[in-house]
């Protein structure tokens, strides 16, 4: 299946873009998608320990199992106000 | 009228006010966030504001409905903006309205406290010699013990 990754503040930056498709094997979880994006890209790495996520624009878990077509988000700590 | 509102346009007050009006509230309180032009140390030159705008749409929603659920006769409106703010410009506006003066204070201080912890929405700082993205809290509806001490500053 394909996902489509968002990324944002920090983490997009050290990604180099906001938005990627991903592919990812049937009921891949969030940490699945992670995982791959973090060997990919070893700089996000470190935001395991501080980040959220989402899928399709609603607060997730990391266990949280993906479909085709799902947008999942992952979210560095937030500084809004 | 929208009561929670993500836009890049100058935040306005009498909006708020308006969405909160009613015969029966006896006291709205405001409060506004502004960019201020210093930050730990460093000389601030201007800030920009970035949002996860349908996910931050629904945590102010949220907040809403969580304050509404602890005082009930509160209407509140909350809105953020994004993008590029200068020195003074108001980045969050909030209004409460209430039959009382009370719930009105607890319910914007509340909301404020709560937009700091779940709202995705990211401020990156522009200073003199650098810029560096401020990182807050994790966000995490479901914590309990936030929304625990969120309530406690409201109601201090």
């Amino acid at each position: 299946m394909r996902v489509t990754v968002r990324l944002f503040a920090r983490l997009r930056e050290l990604v180099g873009a906001g938005e990627l498709q991903r592919d990812a094997p049937d009921g891949a979880t969030v940490a699945a998608v992670w995982d791959t994006l973090a060997r990919d890209y070893p700089a996000v790495a470190p935001y395991a320990a501080s980040m959220s996520c989402a899928v399709n624009a609603e607060y997730a878990r990391m266990t949280t199992p993906l479909g085709d077509g799902d947008e999942v988000a992952f979210l560095p700590p937030v500084s809004g106000g | 009228m929208r009561t929670t509102v993500i836009t890049s346009e100058p935040l306005d007050i009498q909006i708020l006010l308006r969405s909160v009006a009613g015969a029966g509230m006896g006291a709205v309180t405001t409060f506004l966030g502004l960019v201020r032009d210093h930050n730990q140390g460093r000389r601030v030159l201007h800030l920009v504001y970035e949002a996860y705008e349908p996910l931050a749409e629904k945590a102010l929603q949220r907040i809403v409905a969580e304050a509404q659920e602890q005082w009930p006769s509160v209407l509140l409106a909350v809105h953020h903006r994004t993008g590029k703010l200068g020195i003074g410009e108001a980045s969050v506006a909030i209004a409460a309205g209430s039959a009382h003066r009370a719930d009105a204070f607890a319910a914007c201080r509340y909301a404020i406290e709560r937009v700091k912890q779940i709202v995705p929405i990211w401020k990156h700082e522009y200073f003199e010699g650098g810029d560096v993205w401020i990182e807050g809290a994790t966000a995490d509806p479901d914590d309990l013990a936030a929304r625990e001490t969120a309530t406690r500053i409201a109601c201090a």
